[in-house]
């Protein structure tokens, strides 16, 4: 006896308190000091807390809650402690019991279970206080098995006469529905009453939170209760409450057009007369987005949208740029009106009220003034933060580049806007514009030749190679000028630019990258002058060629007269003389042989396939060149045969990959996909997203092309076999544009047609350009710029790279919405009155109490048997779907089902609107 | 491809988590002081301890680099963190984008105010040591996730009897008798 006390009377004499523990933990320093204290606090917890001695046990669990809520300790072993609290009579062990367990408990908590009793003898406790411990507690931790066997007593709390239990029962009840649906039938009708009866301003507040909430996820099912909260949003003057009723409106609303026209009215009437700003914002987002169409409230809406946004409160200008975002999409001429604060807001001192007014700006960009819009944005992004210059690239970027560059005409100018971009200079954007250049070069024919000049631009740029940010640029940059080099005006110098010596400031994936296009370049050229005619001119449109194009750059032995934007419009005897080819022979040579020892191995393979074939063909051609006038014998040459083939391998276009691509890549025998799918979050959590493969080297899967401007047979071939997919758009699109060669136009004009992306001079007047062109392109919305049509951008027909992701309601929910209807219908039926919910104020005689009670008792057997048909029911109704036969007996049964919806939601509304 | 595969999963993953447990307004309650400290976590949705940590990293990350005089509103992974700072001390609640911004600000403002009333003008030492205390008081003015009482009195008068419950029952237990019982159990 004695021996068992002794301990125990230690242990609660010289306990440490939680003041005791606290001191502790400030006075030990942040770091291992702390954390060892700590551990051995824990120590003595979980010494402590097996005493027998329940004050001891209690403030043993105390200390361990703190640790647990804000060191983040686990203290699930501690759970069955917790409960055992719970059961003291002492009101501070209860209380220090259910503290712990609301914090700590989850689902998966071994001794839940073990709960449930002292939560329903709490719950049905004299002292108030406990019951609203035990509901607390139950609104944290609810499970369906805590919902399914404590519905029966939430029941009776939601007629208790103290409105402090009421209020703590009913948005208790949210959780339990969301648990066990079934609780519905159980609880709603005297969900119902509560909202009618009103005594309290609390409960009511806390009702219509409850449906506020549900109607959120299924509003139809609440369309009946409309004169309800019709009559809360005239009667109530508490704003909370007001604010949720608002919303079920929003939600009811989208459903029944006709109740948009009784409530808009009561709705203004708020906006004019309430204080409270938080109202006012929820009535002034409740029109823009829900009652549109009426002008008058949506005049007054945006007027009160105007004085937030003049308003020196930050929060409010923040929230009126949000409320004009919501009013963009079908009121224009809201946005105008604002115009000046809105392009004000974008060198706002706040990050938060910038991005809403990037968002806002790009919210109007369209087809017709995206060139003018981009232009002023780029001009601010050079003005911010590199954070904010970031977020204006980025979001200029995934505007630009939606639904398949679906807004962009002038390719021309957006390709030069990409390059501009790389040389602002906190441009961390590289990977996104990347893949953009290589896309839009796969995609858009005809951007090829400005694509080959804008990447040559950043080529020969040595600046540019000490910048890491843009080295993925530069890839993409490299990329292009190998694969699409017949466009290049002059292939030596794009040679030159990829051999250059600060090449090696580079990564060694992107340098090879590099040497893979000289690869290329080099066997264009070796082509080019190997097989200098026939095959040339037989595909030399002639149209094409511009003239009066001269070069005097670095170097000088090739002069060029002619110079054009189809493929092979070159005077190739004139540019690759058998000098020059010799010099590009030597360069390669010389500037790649010392990385034949190169590290890294990529980089190494391919410097050894370039060399190869550039000192095969210097042989061959040196040789050749010895034995002169024998030009007709350049063709058996054994470079010869190889250029061509090699060529011909090359010369293949890549299209654009589907998005769906990887599924059709069988999954290797002995890969289970679907296995250890528990430690996914951790593991994902560490993984970035793959965003853009770069480029792949898999074969084109569905390329239509059109049959112009090809550069090689194999296209010709490849568009035969894609003929049938792409009449259908090349005669579209002829149809639309006329001829769609614009070869026609020269360079010059082209170009100053479409201004800069960003020019400097323009730069200071950005602000009343924004203005002047809002009002421009959103007031006359003139026609795009006819004369330069929208060259053919290549879709995929199934899972292109952004599929637009389109939100879709979950209408085949739901078990509480059913069960929701069910209550109503049952409702209607035995009240027959055309309002399900009965107004039944003043009934609460003590007759109907017992009543009442009865029906409690007998509606919880019947939610049990029903909660088993229903199982049953979903079961056939499942087998009905698969197998389309049923007994006569369910069809019919269905049916009634069908019928008596439609009489729950037809007849009750029009009632109420009349 | 694998990596790929696990990436779509994960999302479904997300938007399921979204799916079961958007109902409630204000997904959780953090006190974070201006050095970074947490003072008090309440949490109506359910985060596992690890996510829990996570949050807590980004937000006091994200909340504590923010200027004075800044709007109190941040955007973070498609939910809304509404903050507001008194003294030293940053309170936050994390609600759904289209849930209204100033109804929490007030409901922030409600429970500092019933913190005030009860401690005597609060400070951040009070809220250390009498942790418990500002949960009960939290769980009287919130519960799951919404607000349940905008009376500042009831509040107060509703924790004052409590108090008084709990101050009886420690006077019980550490009266002489009771230790005494204990000794010769």
């Amino acid at each position: 006896m004695s021996g068992g006390g002794g301990p125990s009377l230690m242990d609660s004499l010289f306990q440490r308190t939680l003041d005791d523990l606290i001191k502790g933990i400030r006075l030990h320093l942040p770091g291992a000091p702390q954390s060892s204290f700590i551990s051995k606090s824990l120590d003595e917890i979980r010494r402590e807390i097996k005493s027998t001695d329940l004050q001891t046990k209690s403030t043993a669990l105390q200390k361990l809650t703190y640790l647990h809520s804000l060191h983040g300790i686990d203290m699930s072993w501690a759970a069955f402690h917790a409960v055992e609290l719970t059961s003291s009579p002492s009101f501070l062990h209860k209380k220090t019991g259910y503290l712990a367990a609301s914090l700590s408990f989850r689902p998966s908590t071994d001794v839940l279970l073990l709960l449930t009793n002292q939560l329903r003898k709490d719950l049905s406790s004299t002292n108030q206080h406990e019951v609203s411990l035990a509901l607390e507690c139950l609104s944290v931790i609810c499970t369906p098995d805590f919902a399914r066997d404590l519905t029966p007593d939430i029941f009776v709390l939601l007629t208790s006469s103290k409105s402090f239990i009421r209020k703590k029962s009913i948005a208790c009840l949210l959780m339990v529905f969301s648990q066990y649906p079934d609780a519905v039938r159980v609880c709603f009708k005297r969900l119902v009453e509560n909202l009618e009866s009103g005594d309290s301003a609390q409960t009511l507040a806390a009702t219509v939170s409850v449906f506020c909430e549900l109607a959120s996820k299924e509003p139809r099912s609440y369309l009946p209760l409309a004169p309800e909260f019709y009559r809360i949003l005239v009667e109530s003057r508490n704003n909370w409450v007001l604010i949720k009723v608002l919303k079920i409106f929003a939600q009811l609303a989208k459903l029944e057009p006709r109740l948009a026209k009784k409530v808009v009215e009561p709705i203004c009437d708020h906006i004019k007369r309430s204080e409270a700003k938080s109202l006012v914002f929820e009535c002034v987002r409740t029109i823009v987005s829900s009652f549109h169409e009426y002008e008058f409230a949506v005049k007054l809406a945006v007027a009160k949208i105007r004085e937030f946004l003049l308003d020196s409160d930050l929060n409010l200008r923040y929230l009126g740029l949000q409320g004009l975002l919501l009013v963009a999409p079908n009121h224009l001429w809201a946005v105008l009106e604002n115009k000046e604060v809105v392009i004000k807001s974008l060198s706002d001192v706040d990050r938060n009220i910038k991005l809403e007014a990037l968002r806002l700006v790009m919210s109007m960009v369209s087809d017709d003034n995206v060139v003018e819009i981009c232009r002023v944005l780029i001009g601010y992004a050079l003005k911010s933060d590199p954070e904010f210059c970031n977020e204006i690239l980025r979001s200029i970027l995934s505007t630009c580049s939606r639904n398949v560059y679906e807004i962009i005409i002038d390719f021309d100018w957006y390709v030069s806007l990409l390059a501009e971009m790389a040389r602002i200079p906190h441009c961390q954007n590289g990977e996104e514009i990347e893949y953009q250049l290589i896309d839009i070069g796969m995609r858009v024919k005809d951007v090829r030749p400005e694509l080959v000049r804008v990447g040559r631009g950043l080529l020969i740029d040595p600046a540019l190679l000490g910048n890491p940010f843009i080295h993925r640029i530069l890839s993409a940059a490299a990329w292009v000028s190998g694969e699409y080099v017949q466009f290049s005006r002059n292939p030596f110098e794009i040679m030159e630019a990829l051999l250059q010596p600060r090449t090696n400031l580079l990564p060694p994936s992107i340098r090879s990258v590099y040497i893979h296009s000289t690869f290329k370049v080099l066997s264009f050229c070796l082509h080019s002058f190997l097989f200098p005619k026939k095959e040339v001119n037989s595909l030399l449109s002639d149209n094409d060629i511009e003239p009066g194009f001269t070069y005097s750059e670095s170097e000088q032995e090739f002069t060029e007269t002619d110079q054009a934007t189809s493929s092979s419009a070159f005077q190739k005897r004139d540019t690759f003389t058998q000098e020059s080819i010799d010099n590009v022979l030597t360069l390669v040579i010389t500037s790649l042989t010392p990385l034949v020892e190169n590290h890294d191995v990529e980089i190494q393979e391919r410097v050894r396939n370039v060399l190869g074939l550039a000192q095969l063909a210097q042989k061959d051609i040196s040789s050749h060149h010895d034995q002169k006038e024998k030009m007709v014998d350049k063709m058996d040459l054994k470079v010869s045969i190889i250029i061509r083939l090699i060529n011909d391998a090359l010369s293949e276009d890549f299209g654009p990959i589907p998005f769906n691509a990887q599924e059709r890549v069988p999954i290797p025998d002995g890969l289970v996909l679907e296995e250890n799918l528990s430690k996914l979050d951790s593991i994902c959590a560490d993984v970035p997203l793959p965003k853009s493969e770069s480029f792949s080297l898999l074969k084109p899967i569905n390329l239509p092309t059109d049959g112009d401007s090809i550069s090689n047979q194999h296209n010709e071939e490849e568009s035969e076999t894609s003929a049938a997919e792409s009449m259908s758009l090349l005669a579209e699109h002829r149809k639309k544009h006329g001829l769609f060669y614009l070869s026609s136009n020269d360079n010059k004009n082209a170009s100053s047609s479409f201004p800069p992306a960003n020019d400097p001079s323009q730069r200071d007047n950005d602000m009343e350009d924004l203005v002047k062109l809002t009002e421009e392109s959103l007031v006359l919305k003139r026609k795009p710029n006819l004369s330069r049509p929208r060259p053919v951008v290549v879709k995929l027909d199934e899972g292109d790279r952004l599929p637009i992701i389109v939100k879709k309601t979950d209408e085949n929910d739901d078990l509480i919405s059913g069960a929701v209807r069910d209550v109503l219908l049952g409702n209607e039926t035995s009240l027959h009155s055309n309002n399900p919910s009965g107004r039944r104020k003043g009934k609460t005689s003590s007759k109907d109490k017992v009543e009442n009670s009865e029906t409690s008792n007998s509606s919880k057997r019947r939610s049990k048997h029903r909660n088993h048909g229903n199982n049953v029911d979903k079961k056939e109704e499942i087998s009905e779907k698969s197998k389309q036969k049923s007994g006569g007996r369910h069809r019919a049964r269905r049916r009634a089902d069908g019928d008596i919806d439609v009489a729950v939601q037809k007849p009750v509304i029009p009632d109420f609107l009349l | 491809m694998v990596v790929v595969q696990l990436f779509y999963l994960h999302l479904s993953l997300i938007t399921m988590w979204i799916r079961l447990y958007f109902m409630l307004q204000i997904h959780f309650v953090l006190l974070i002081s201006r050095q970074g400290k947490v003072r008090l976590t309440k949490w109506y949705s359910p985060y596992s301890q690890k996510e829990r940590s996570k949050v807590i990293r980004e937000l006091s990350g994200m909340i504590l680099s923010r200027g004075p005089k800044l709007c109190n509103f941040v955007e973070w992974r498609g939910f809304k963190v509404v903050y507001k700072r008194y003294a030293s001390l940053y309170f936050c609640m994390c609600i759904n984008q289209e849930d209204n911004e100033l109804e929490v600000l007030e409901v922030i403002h409600h429970y500092v105010e019933i913190l005030d009333r009860y401690f005597g003008s609060v400070c951040e030492l009070d809220l250390i040591f009498n942790f418990h205390k500002a949960y009960y008081i939290l769980d009287e003015v919130l519960i799951a996730g919404e607000l349940q009482e905008s009376s500042k009195k009831t509040v107060a008068r509703l924790v004052a009897t409590q108090d008084s419950l709990v101050d009886a029952a420690k006077e019980e237990a550490n009266s002489i008798s009771n230790i005494i019982a204990q000794a010769t159990k």
